[in-house]
Parts: C-alpha cells; sequence; structure tokens
C-alpha cells in the first residue's frame, strides 16, 4: 500500500467522476424518475384512495408514497452503477480505470456510493414532492435513513454485477425488464402482502424489496408487515451476499480483464 | 542500468489460437524501443499484459523491478499506456478527463501544471474545454496519449499513437516524446510507419505470429536485414505468390522461396501479402545473403 493521501484521492477522484456522470444528464437520471413516481402517485391515489386500506389510521396516498420512493430509490441506484458500467465497457472507456493503481475495492466502493447517493437524491426529491400532496409523518428518521442507505447500497451492487456481466445494452435492458421490474411490482409498494392470497404472501416474502420498503415504510408510521429489525437484518444479509459475489468479480477482473 | 520492463516466457492462448508463444525480452530504463510486426503478430496483447487489461497464460512481466501481477499498484503507477483503440469517454471535456486520470492515480491540483504542459504539448489547448465527443480522430488520439502521461510514468507504452494523426502534429508530438525520453522517460511504441520506427528508436523487435523474429539495435537490424535472405517454406496449395512480392524472389526450390530482404519494412511487407493471398507459412529462417553487390547497393542508396 502506498500513503493514504494517494489512495484517497484515486477513490474520491473516481466516485466524483460517477457522481458528475449522472448529475450532466440530471434530467434523465433524476427528473424523469421523479416525474414517473409522482404519476404513479397521482393516479394510483385518486383511484384506489376510497377502495383500499392498508393501515387503519394511514390514509392510503401516505401509504402509497414510502413505497414509491424507495422504489424509486432502488431502481435508480442499480440504473446508476449498472447503465455506467455497460457504457463504459461499450464505449471502451473502462480502460482508463481499470489501467490505473485503483483497487478492486475502491472501484466497488465508489461505484456503490455513487449509486446510493443517485438513488437517495431520485427519493428526496419525491418526498418533497409528495409533501405538497399529503402530510406524511417521519416517526423514526434513523429507520428511513437506514433503509435508504442499505437499499441504494444492495441495489447499486447488483448494478455492478449485471453492468459486469452484461455486454450489450440489450442484455442490460433484459435485466431490468425480468428482474427489476418484477420485484419492484411485487414488493407491497401498493398494498399490504396481507391482502394477497396466501402462495403469492409466501412468493412476496422471498422477494429482498419487500423488506426493504416495508421497513422504510416503518420508518413513517411505525407500522408494517414484518419487524423493522427483522428486514434490516434480511436485507443486510442480501447485500453481504451480492457484495461478497461483486468483490469476487472484481477480483478476479472477470469480464473485465481477458 | 535498471530494467524498466522485463517479459519472461509470456504467453498468451485465446482458445485454441497462440497470441504469444512465450516472449522473452527485456528493456533497458531510458531506452526508446520498437515494437514492430503485421496486424495479428501480438503487439497489443503483449502491451495489454504488461497494462493488467489483460492475463498472460504463463510467464512473468516486471515493471520497473514490479511484477504486474503481485505489485500492480506500483507497476501501473510506473506505466502510461496508450491504447490502440480510440477511446473517450463522451460525458467529459479533455482537462476534465485529464484531471480524473491524475486522480486515478493520486495525483490532486499539485499536477495541474503538469497537466497544463501536456495540453499545450501535444496542441490541444483550443479544445481543453470540448467535450470528448466533439473532437475530430486525430484529436481524440492525441487527448489519448495526453491521458497516458498525466501520472508522468518512467515508462510510456503507445500503442500506434500516430494512426490518423497528420503529418504535422506527428512531428510535433515525436519531438515532444523524444524531449520526454532524454529527461529519462522509457519509451515503447508499435507503429506500421517503418521510417518513424528507424529514426526514433534505438532497438527494435519484430514480431510475428507470437514470437520475437528479430531483435537488435535499429541500425544493425538494418544493415542485418539489406544483406539477408528470407527463406520461407509456404503451402502453396496451387495458389500463386503475389505479383507484389515477387520481384523480392530470388529462387524456388520445390517448396522453399527465398527473398531478398533489404529492410525490415519488406519482411513485414511479404509476410502479410502472403497472408493476404491466404499463402500460409510453414517456416521460417533468415540467413546471410550471398549477394554482396546488392548488400552493397543498398547501404551505399541508405546513407
Ligand atoms: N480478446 C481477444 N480474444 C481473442 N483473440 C484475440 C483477442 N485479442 C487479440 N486476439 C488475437 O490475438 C492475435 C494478436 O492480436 P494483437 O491485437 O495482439 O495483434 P497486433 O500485433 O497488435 O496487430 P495490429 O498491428 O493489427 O494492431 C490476433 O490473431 C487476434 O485476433
Ligand atoms: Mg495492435
Amino acid at each position: 500500500m502506498t500513503n493514504f493521501k494517494t489512495e484517497f484521492i484515486g477513490i474520491w477522484t473516481l466516485l466524483k467522476k460517477e457522481l458528475l456522470r449522472f448529475w450532466r444528464v440530471v434530467f434523465q437520471t433524476v427528473a424523469a424518475p421523479v416525474i414517473t413516481a409522482v404519476l404513479y402517485l397521482l393516479i394510483f391515489s385518486h383511484v384506489l384512495a376510497n377502495h383500499v386500506k392498508v393501515y387503519d389510521n394511514v390514509e392510503y396516498t401516505a401509504f402509497l408514497i414510502p413505497g414509491l420512493i424507495m422504489m424509486s430509490l432502488l431502481q435508480n441506484a442499480f440504473a446508476n452503477s449498472s447503465s455506467s458500467l455497460i457504457q463504459s465497457k461499450v464505449m471502451g472507456n473502462i480502460v482508463f480505470i481499470l489501467l490505473t493503481p485503483i483497487t478492486y475495492l475502491q472501484f466497488f466502493l465508489a461505484f456503490l456510493i455513487a449509486s446510493i447517493v443517485r438513488g437517495i437524491f431520485v427519493g428526496a426529491c419525491i418526498y418533497l414532492f409528495a409533501l405538497l400532496y399529503v402530510d406524511l409523518p417521519m416517526l423514526h428518521p434513523w429507520i428511513i435513513f437506514g433503509f435508504a442507505i442499505i437499499g441504494g447500497a444492495l441495489l447499486g451492487t447488483f448494478g455492478i454485477i449485471a453492468g459486469i456481466w452484461a455486454h450489450r445494452f440489450d442484455q442490460m435492458a433484459a435485466f431490468q425488464n425480468f428482474v427489476i421490474m418484477p420485484l419492484s411490482f411485487l414488493s407491497g409498494v401498493f398494498y399490504s402482502i396481507h391482502s394477497l392470497p396466501p402462495f403469492w404472501q409466501k412468493v412476496s416474502q422471498l422477494n429482498p424489496f419487500f423488506y426493504m420498503i416495508d421497513g422504510f415504510r416503518y420508518g413513517f408510521f411505525g407500522q408494517s408487515d414484518v419487524p423493522p429489525l427483522l428486514s434490516l437484518s434480511i436485507v443486510t444479509f442480501f447485500f453481504v451476499v451480492l457484495a461478497s459475489i461483486t468483490l469476487g468479480m472484481l477480483k478476479s477482473g472477470y469480464k473485465l480483464r481477458s | 542500468m535498471k530494467k524498466a520492463i522485463v517479459f519472461k516466457s509470456v504467453k498468451k492462448n485465446f482458445g485454441k489460437l497462440e497470441a504469444l508463444k512465450g516472449i522473452d525480452l527485456t528493456i533497458e530504463e531510458g531506452e526508446f524501443f520498437g515494437l514492430l510486426g503485421p496486424n495479428g503478430a501480438g503487439k497489443s496483447t503483449l502491451i495489454n499484459i504488461l497494462a493488467g487489461l489483460t492475463k498472460p497464460s504463463s510467464g512473468s512481466i516486471k515493471v520497473m523491478g514490479y511484477d504486474v501481477t503481485q505489485d500492480y499498484q506500483y507497476a501501473r503507477r510506473s506505466l502510461g499506456i496508450v491504447p490502440q483503440e480510440l477511446v473517450f469517454d463522451p460525458f467529459f471535456n479533455v482537462r476534465e478527463m485529464l484531471r480524473f486520470q491524475a486522480g486515478y492515480f493520486g495525483k490532486g491540483q499539485e499536477n495541474d501544471d503538469w497537466i497544463d504542459e501536456v495540453i499545450e504539448e501535444l496542441d490541444l489547448k483550443d479544445k481543453a474545454n470540448t467535450n470528448m465527443r466533439m473532437l475530430s480522430g486525430g484529436m481524440k488520439r492525441r487527448a489519448l496519449i495526453a491521458q497516458a502521461l498525466v501520472h508522468k510514468p518512467p515508462v510510456i507504452v503507445l500503442d500506434e499513437p500516430t494512426a490518423g494523426v497528420d503529418v504535422e502534429l506527428r512531428k510535433r508530438l515525436w519531438q515532444f516524446i523524444k524531449k520526454l525520453n532524454q529527461k529519462g522517460h522509457t519509451i515503447v511504441l508499435t507503429t506500421h510507419y517503418l521510417e518513424e520506427a528507424e529514426t526514433l528508436c534505438s532497438r527494435i523487435a519484430m514480431m510475428d505470429h507470437g514470437k520475437i523474429v528479430a531483435l537488435d539495435k535499429t541500425k544493425n537490424l538494418l544493415k542485418r536485414f539489406s544483406a539477408k535472405n528470407l527463406n520461407l517454406r509456404l503451402d502453396l496449395k496451387g495458389k500463386k505468390i503475389p505479383i507484389s512480392i515477387q520481384k523480392f524472389m530470388q529462387n524456388l526450390d520445390y517448396h522453399s522461396i527465398s527473398f531478398l530482404i533489404e529492410e525490415i519494412a519488406e519482411v513485414e511487407f511479404i509476410i502479410s501479402e502472403l497472408k493476404k493471398t491466404k499463402i500460409k507459412i510453414l517456416d521460417m529462417e533468415l540467413t546471410n545473403s550471398d549477394l554482396e553487390n546488392v548488400f552493397l547497393k543498398l547501404t551505399g542508396s541508405k546513407k
């Protein structure tokens, strides 16, 4: 190891580059998902407000918002690392990083943190919009924050795996459409899983998105389907598994160094 | 003198293809070294292995004494690589790219003066704040060269740095690289412009089919080659020797054909012409030419 300052500048530069990359196209990377979430909010709350009751003292519109925030946060954390990597690979400019003394751990952390930042930023924008619309309590801010971080980290890591694995943009689109979207929509964003038939309840319980959304929602209302600590443990477990896989891939140079 | 680069029996297979068949090569610190050979000889593969972009199937590589896998951080700090492919990051402008690149190597703002100097020397000043996407091909190439230099690496490797760069700027580029060489940087370059290699490089390795087929001081090589026969055993299968290389032909046995070689360029040319017509080379050897007259004439006209 060389000295701490050079190492720090290395990872900081890569993080800064990753943050600037999405900031340069903020319209696509932030404005677009915020608008989508706000549209969901307007339409679903309007259509379903008088039909669905999840928690006794929580209005449906309020119930919906944390789920939408978390869903967008997760999707954008995934999009950030995966699209950055696939673009760099297709354009070939990934070599600029591979040629440097940046370690695989620094590489991982920089992409991870950038993903978390983008996810939380998108989530925060949706939250601000939602405040115009309903009163939203925030009973346990630290739980909200904790789930935002671990959720962004989990999907950021998943995005790194997808970005390394995919060779082409259409493979990445398949990842989005066949993994991320179903997991997002079968996660209890729009309903409590207790309202599902038993089989689908079981299926939902295998979905890490469900625990992230449920725990995140607990932070707002103090009510959830699963105890928040259990959700946090499950999500952390998923994160540790995916992070280990990712670090293994990066360390071996899988699909990056032929 | 210290050794800048040491390749020890480096082999690389891509599936069944033996891209490198055991390369042993040592490049001293401060050398200006040329790596020549026809398309597909394995030059870029060798450079990518040096850079850590490709993993060798076997063998070891050291840069400034650091093993490229074990001490990769030190090895990479010692290396500036200009890749052959024209790659760029469309999100950023030239100066941003250079600062990022320096940052990855742990260089902070104290390095900005050097970056400005590189921009100036590579004639990118007008374009320093232009997005990489908006640059012409030759400008992108120069930006790529600049990127390799931002951390002042002691060893600089340029994989066809002048492809697509106009004559004027090529001259200027070489002046700059020569200056770096005089300051002690080791330079390794591949090029298909033979005259470039002749005037710049003090030593040259010729590669073909994953092997080094000649390695010597440039002037020795030129001399040696101008007095040599290239004897090839070919798998003709009814194909004709291309007209373009018939003028080099000396005599023709049952299978072995000998060509009179005046300079390195011609070896590459003959091999590539044969390759074009899909004539397989079964064996090759270089022997001293007995055509002394031709030899004298050639060296006479060279000087
Ligand atoms: N990633 C790869 N996968 C499979 N084969 C490869 C790969 N990279 C290179 N090769 C093969 O290895 C051989 C050597 O290629 P290399 O790029 O090293 O040649 P080169 O000497 O740099 O040629 P050029 O002068 O055209 O740049 C070629 O036959 C090439 O097709
Ligand atoms: Mg090449």
